[in-house]
Protein backbone atom coordinates (compact mmCIF):
# COMPACT_ATOMS: atom_id res chain seq x y z
CA UNK A 1 0.00 0.00 0.00
CA UNK A 2 2.80 2.43 0.93
CA UNK A 3 4.54 1.64 -2.37
CA UNK A 4 1.41 2.46 -4.35
CA UNK A 5 1.01 5.80 -2.56
CA UNK A 6 4.65 6.58 -3.33
CA UNK A 7 4.13 5.76 -7.02
CA UNK A 8 1.06 7.96 -7.02
CA UNK A 9 2.98 10.89 -5.51
CA UNK A 10 5.78 10.44 -8.08
CA UNK A 11 3.18 10.57 -10.89
CA UNK A 12 1.75 13.77 -9.36
CA UNK A 13 5.21 15.37 -9.15
CA UNK A 14 5.95 14.33 -12.75
CA UNK A 15 2.68 15.95 -13.78
CA UNK A 16 3.79 19.15 -12.02
CA UNK A 17 7.11 19.07 -13.92
CA UNK A 18 5.28 18.56 -17.23
CA UNK A 19 2.92 21.45 -16.50
CA UNK A 20 5.78 23.65 -15.24
CA UNK A 21 3.47 24.99 -12.53
CA UNK A 22 4.33 24.12 -8.95
CA UNK A 23 1.10 24.74 -7.09
CA UNK A 24 -1.11 22.66 -4.82
CA UNK A 25 -3.82 22.61 -7.49
CA UNK A 26 -1.61 21.02 -10.12
CA UNK A 27 -0.34 18.51 -7.54
CA UNK A 28 -3.92 17.55 -6.72
CA UNK A 29 -4.75 17.25 -10.40
CA UNK A 30 -1.69 15.08 -11.01
CA UNK A 31 -2.60 12.96 -7.99
CA UNK A 32 -6.07 12.31 -9.41
CA UNK A 33 -4.51 11.37 -12.76
CA UNK A 34 -2.16 9.07 -10.83
CA UNK A 35 -5.16 7.38 -9.19
CA UNK A 36 -6.69 6.77 -12.63
CA UNK A 37 -3.39 5.37 -14.00
CA UNK A 38 -3.02 3.05 -10.98
CA UNK A 39 -6.63 1.95 -11.41
CA UNK A 40 -5.96 1.02 -15.05
CA UNK A 41 -2.73 -0.79 -14.11
CA UNK A 42 -4.16 -2.56 -11.04
CA UNK A 43 -3.66 -6.05 -12.50
CA UNK A 44 0.12 -5.58 -12.58
CA UNK A 45 0.39 -4.54 -8.94
CA UNK A 46 1.32 -7.08 -6.29
CA UNK A 47 -1.30 -5.84 -3.84
CA UNK A 48 -4.88 -4.77 -4.38
CA UNK A 49 -5.60 -1.30 -5.66
CA UNK A 50 -5.02 0.89 -2.60
CA UNK A 51 -8.05 3.14 -3.10
CA UNK A 52 -10.16 0.15 -2.05
CA UNK A 53 -8.54 0.39 1.35
CA UNK A 54 -9.01 4.16 1.51
CA UNK A 55 -12.67 3.57 0.71
CA UNK A 56 -12.84 0.99 3.53
CA UNK A 57 -11.36 3.56 5.94
CA UNK A 58 -13.96 6.13 4.88
CA UNK A 59 -16.72 3.54 5.40
CA UNK A 60 -15.32 2.76 8.87
CA UNK A 61 -15.35 6.46 9.81
CA UNK A 62 -18.94 6.86 8.60
CA UNK A 63 -20.01 3.77 10.57
CA UNK A 64 -18.22 5.17 13.60
CA UNK A 65 -19.96 8.57 13.43
CA UNK A 66 -23.38 6.94 13.05
CA UNK A 67 -22.70 4.62 16.00
CA UNK A 68 -21.48 7.55 18.13
CA UNK A 69 -24.71 9.47 17.57
CA UNK A 70 -26.79 6.34 18.26
CA UNK A 71 -24.77 5.74 21.45
CA UNK A 72 -25.49 9.22 22.74
CA UNK A 73 -29.20 8.97 22.00
CA UNK A 74 -29.10 5.72 23.96
CA UNK A 75 -27.35 7.32 26.95
CA UNK A 76 -29.77 10.28 26.90
CA UNK A 77 -32.72 7.88 26.91
CA UNK A 78 -31.38 5.99 29.93
CA UNK A 79 -30.24 9.08 31.87
CA UNK A 80 -33.46 11.02 31.43
CA UNK A 81 -35.86 8.12 32.06
CA UNK A 82 -37.63 8.65 35.40
CA UNK A 83 -36.65 5.25 36.76
CA UNK A 84 -33.36 3.46 36.26
CA UNK A 85 -34.40 -0.05 35.27
CA UNK A 86 -31.40 -1.07 33.18
CA UNK A 87 -29.46 -4.19 34.08
CA UNK A 88 -25.71 -3.79 33.62
CA UNK A 89 -23.26 -6.65 33.35
CA UNK A 90 -19.94 -7.84 32.01
CA UNK A 91 -19.91 -9.91 28.84
CA UNK A 92 -16.98 -11.73 27.26
CA UNK A 93 -16.65 -11.33 23.50
CA UNK A 94 -14.35 -13.42 21.34
CA UNK A 95 -12.57 -11.65 18.52
CA UNK A 96 -10.94 -12.91 15.35
CA UNK A 97 -8.62 -9.94 14.98
CA UNK A 98 -4.91 -10.61 15.41
CA UNK A 99 -2.58 -7.62 15.53
CA UNK A 100 -2.46 -5.22 18.46
CA UNK A 101 -3.46 -2.22 16.36
CA UNK A 102 -6.65 -3.92 15.18
CA UNK A 103 -7.65 -5.01 18.67
CA UNK A 104 -6.98 -1.56 20.13
CA UNK A 105 -9.08 0.00 17.39
CA UNK A 106 -11.90 -2.46 18.05
CA UNK A 107 -11.80 -1.74 21.81
CA UNK A 108 -11.90 2.03 21.22
CA UNK A 109 -14.83 1.64 18.84
CA UNK A 110 -16.66 -0.59 21.32
CA UNK A 111 -16.18 2.07 23.99
CA UNK A 112 -18.01 4.57 21.81
CA UNK A 113 -20.88 2.34 20.65
CA UNK A 114 -24.33 2.18 22.26
CA UNK A 115 -24.34 0.72 25.75
CA UNK A 116 -20.87 -0.86 25.82
CA UNK A 117 -17.50 0.01 27.31
CA UNK A 118 -14.49 -2.25 26.85
CA UNK A 119 -13.09 -3.26 30.25
CA UNK A 120 -10.27 -5.74 29.96
CA UNK A 121 -8.46 -8.05 27.59
CA UNK A 122 -7.63 -11.68 28.21
CA UNK A 123 -3.91 -12.44 28.40
CA UNK A 124 -3.83 -14.00 24.92
CA UNK A 125 -5.64 -11.01 23.45
CA UNK A 126 -8.40 -13.15 21.93
CA UNK A 127 -11.21 -12.03 24.22
CA UNK A 128 -12.44 -8.56 25.10
CA UNK A 129 -14.46 -8.12 28.29
CA UNK A 130 -17.20 -5.58 27.77
CA UNK A 131 -19.28 -3.79 30.36
CA UNK A 132 -22.75 -3.50 28.90
CA UNK A 133 -25.31 -1.12 30.32
CA UNK A 134 -28.30 -3.35 29.56
CA UNK A 135 -27.58 -7.07 29.26
CA UNK A 136 -30.83 -9.00 28.55
CA UNK A 137 -32.06 -7.47 25.32
CA UNK A 138 -28.71 -6.16 24.15
CA UNK A 139 -26.62 -9.28 23.90
CA UNK A 140 -27.63 -10.24 20.38
CA UNK A 141 -27.42 -6.65 19.25
CA UNK A 142 -23.90 -6.30 20.65
CA UNK A 143 -22.84 -9.37 18.71
CA UNK A 144 -24.29 -7.87 15.58
CA UNK A 145 -22.57 -4.50 16.06
CA UNK A 146 -19.32 -6.21 16.93
CA UNK A 147 -19.53 -8.25 13.74
CA UNK A 148 -20.07 -5.15 11.64
CA UNK A 149 -17.17 -3.32 13.31
CA UNK A 150 -14.92 -6.36 13.15
CA UNK A 151 -15.67 -6.86 9.48
CA UNK A 152 -15.06 -3.18 8.73
CA UNK A 153 -11.69 -3.27 10.52
CA UNK A 154 -10.71 -6.50 8.75
CA UNK A 155 -11.53 -4.89 5.42
CA UNK A 156 -9.17 -2.04 6.25
CA UNK A 157 -6.22 -4.16 7.34
CA UNK A 158 -6.57 -7.31 5.23
CA UNK B 1 -30.83 36.23 6.23
CA UNK B 2 -27.77 35.89 4.07
CA UNK B 3 -25.41 32.93 3.88
CA UNK B 4 -23.12 34.26 6.61
CA UNK B 5 -25.90 34.57 9.17
CA UNK B 6 -27.27 31.12 8.36
CA UNK B 7 -23.89 29.48 8.82
CA UNK B 8 -23.28 31.39 12.05
CA UNK B 9 -26.67 30.13 13.21
CA UNK B 10 -25.58 26.55 12.45
CA UNK B 11 -22.40 27.10 14.48
CA UNK B 12 -24.47 28.44 17.40
CA UNK B 13 -26.81 25.45 17.25
CA UNK B 14 -23.83 23.06 17.29
CA UNK B 15 -22.37 24.76 20.38
CA UNK B 16 -25.74 24.74 22.14
CA UNK B 17 -26.18 21.02 21.40
CA UNK B 18 -22.68 20.41 22.74
CA UNK B 19 -23.40 22.15 26.02
CA UNK B 20 -26.70 20.29 26.41
CA UNK B 21 -24.82 17.02 25.90
CA UNK B 22 -22.33 18.08 28.60
CA UNK B 23 -25.20 18.74 31.04
CA UNK B 24 -26.76 15.36 30.27
CA UNK B 25 -23.42 13.68 30.81
CA UNK B 26 -23.10 15.39 34.21
CA UNK B 27 -26.63 14.33 35.19
CA UNK B 28 -25.75 10.80 34.17
CA UNK B 29 -22.67 10.81 36.37
CA UNK B 30 -24.84 11.82 39.34
CA UNK B 31 -27.71 9.42 38.65
CA UNK B 32 -25.95 6.16 37.80
CA UNK B 33 -25.27 3.80 40.71
CA UNK B 34 -21.66 2.64 40.25
CA UNK B 35 -18.32 3.43 38.59
CA UNK B 36 -18.93 1.19 35.61
CA UNK B 37 -22.24 2.68 34.53
CA UNK B 38 -20.98 6.18 35.25
CA UNK B 39 -18.13 5.62 32.82
CA UNK B 40 -20.75 5.10 30.10
CA UNK B 41 -22.03 8.63 30.62
CA UNK B 42 -18.50 9.92 31.14
CA UNK B 43 -16.88 8.56 27.98
CA UNK B 44 -19.61 8.78 25.34
CA UNK B 45 -21.58 11.90 26.12
CA UNK B 46 -18.67 14.14 27.03
CA UNK B 47 -16.79 13.04 23.89
CA UNK B 48 -19.69 14.10 21.71
CA UNK B 49 -20.11 17.30 23.77
CA UNK B 50 -16.50 18.33 23.18
CA UNK B 51 -16.78 17.38 19.51
CA UNK B 52 -19.88 19.50 18.93
CA UNK B 53 -18.57 22.52 20.85
CA UNK B 54 -15.20 22.55 19.11
CA UNK B 55 -16.83 22.00 15.71
CA UNK B 56 -19.15 24.94 16.38
CA UNK B 57 -16.22 27.17 17.38
CA UNK B 58 -14.31 26.05 14.27
CA UNK B 59 -17.24 26.89 11.99
CA UNK B 60 -17.79 30.26 13.66
CA UNK B 61 -14.18 31.40 13.28
CA UNK B 62 -13.98 30.00 9.74
CA UNK B 63 -17.05 31.95 8.61
CA UNK B 64 -17.19 35.11 10.71
CA UNK B 65 -13.48 35.89 10.80
CA UNK B 66 -12.27 33.84 7.81
CA UNK B 67 -9.74 32.17 10.11
CA UNK B 68 -9.27 28.42 9.67
CA UNK B 69 -8.01 27.11 12.98
CA UNK B 70 -6.32 23.74 12.52
CA UNK B 71 -5.72 23.57 16.28
CA UNK B 72 -9.45 23.07 16.88
CA UNK B 73 -9.53 20.17 14.41
CA UNK B 74 -6.46 18.65 16.08
CA UNK B 75 -8.21 19.09 19.44
CA UNK B 76 -11.19 17.09 18.18
CA UNK B 77 -8.85 14.37 16.90
CA UNK B 78 -6.92 14.13 20.19
CA UNK B 79 -10.07 13.98 22.31
CA UNK B 80 -11.33 11.18 20.10
CA UNK B 81 -8.10 9.25 20.46
CA UNK B 82 -7.78 9.64 24.23
CA UNK B 83 -11.30 9.62 25.72
CA UNK B 84 -12.11 5.91 25.15
CA UNK B 85 -8.66 4.86 26.36
CA UNK B 86 -9.03 6.92 29.54
CA UNK B 87 -12.46 5.41 30.26
CA UNK B 88 -11.10 1.93 29.61
CA UNK B 89 -8.14 2.39 31.97
CA UNK B 90 -10.24 3.89 34.78
CA UNK B 91 -12.81 1.10 34.89
CA UNK B 92 -10.13 -1.53 34.43
CA UNK B 93 -8.26 -0.16 37.44
CA UNK B 94 -11.54 0.04 39.38
CA UNK B 95 -12.33 -3.61 38.65
CA UNK B 96 -8.86 -4.77 39.65
CA UNK B 97 -9.16 -2.79 42.91
CA UNK B 98 -12.37 -4.77 43.69
CA UNK B 99 -14.76 -1.85 43.49
CA UNK B 100 -18.28 -3.18 44.11
CA UNK B 101 -20.72 -3.30 41.24
CA UNK B 102 -24.27 -2.01 41.63
CA UNK B 103 -27.01 -4.33 42.96
CA UNK B 104 -28.83 -4.32 39.65
CA UNK B 105 -25.85 -5.99 37.96
CA UNK B 106 -26.88 -9.40 36.68
CA UNK B 107 -23.88 -10.83 34.91
CA UNK B 108 -20.14 -10.98 35.51
CA UNK B 109 -18.01 -13.11 33.22
CA UNK B 110 -14.73 -11.47 34.20
CA UNK B 111 -14.81 -12.53 37.88
CA UNK B 112 -13.53 -16.09 37.41
CA UNK B 113 -10.69 -15.00 35.16
CA UNK B 114 -9.44 -12.36 37.58
CA UNK B 115 -9.70 -14.59 40.66
CA UNK B 116 -7.88 -17.39 38.84
CA UNK B 117 -5.11 -15.00 37.92
CA UNK B 118 -4.80 -13.79 41.52
CA UNK B 119 -4.60 -17.35 42.84
CA UNK B 120 -1.77 -18.11 40.47
CA UNK B 121 0.04 -15.02 41.63
CA UNK B 122 -0.38 -16.00 45.30
CA UNK B 123 1.00 -19.47 44.63
CA UNK B 124 4.03 -18.12 42.84
CA UNK B 125 4.62 -15.87 45.86
CA UNK B 126 4.52 -18.85 48.23
CA UNK B 127 7.04 -20.73 46.16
Amino acid sequence: MAFQILVNIIIAVTWMFLQNSYTATSFLFGYIIGIIILFILRRFLVFNFYMNRVWAIIKLIMLFIIELIKANLDVIKIVLSPKLNNQPGIVAVETRLETNVEITLLAALISLTPGTVSMDFSSDGKTIYIHSIDVPDKEDMIEQIRNSFERAIMEVTK
Amino acid sequence: MNVNEISEFIAAVLMLAGSIMAVISAVGIIRFPDVYTRSHAGTKSSTLAVLLTLLGAFLYFAIAEAFVSVRLLLGILFVFLTAPVAGHLIIRAAYRAHVEMADITIEDELKEVISQKEEEKDQSHLR
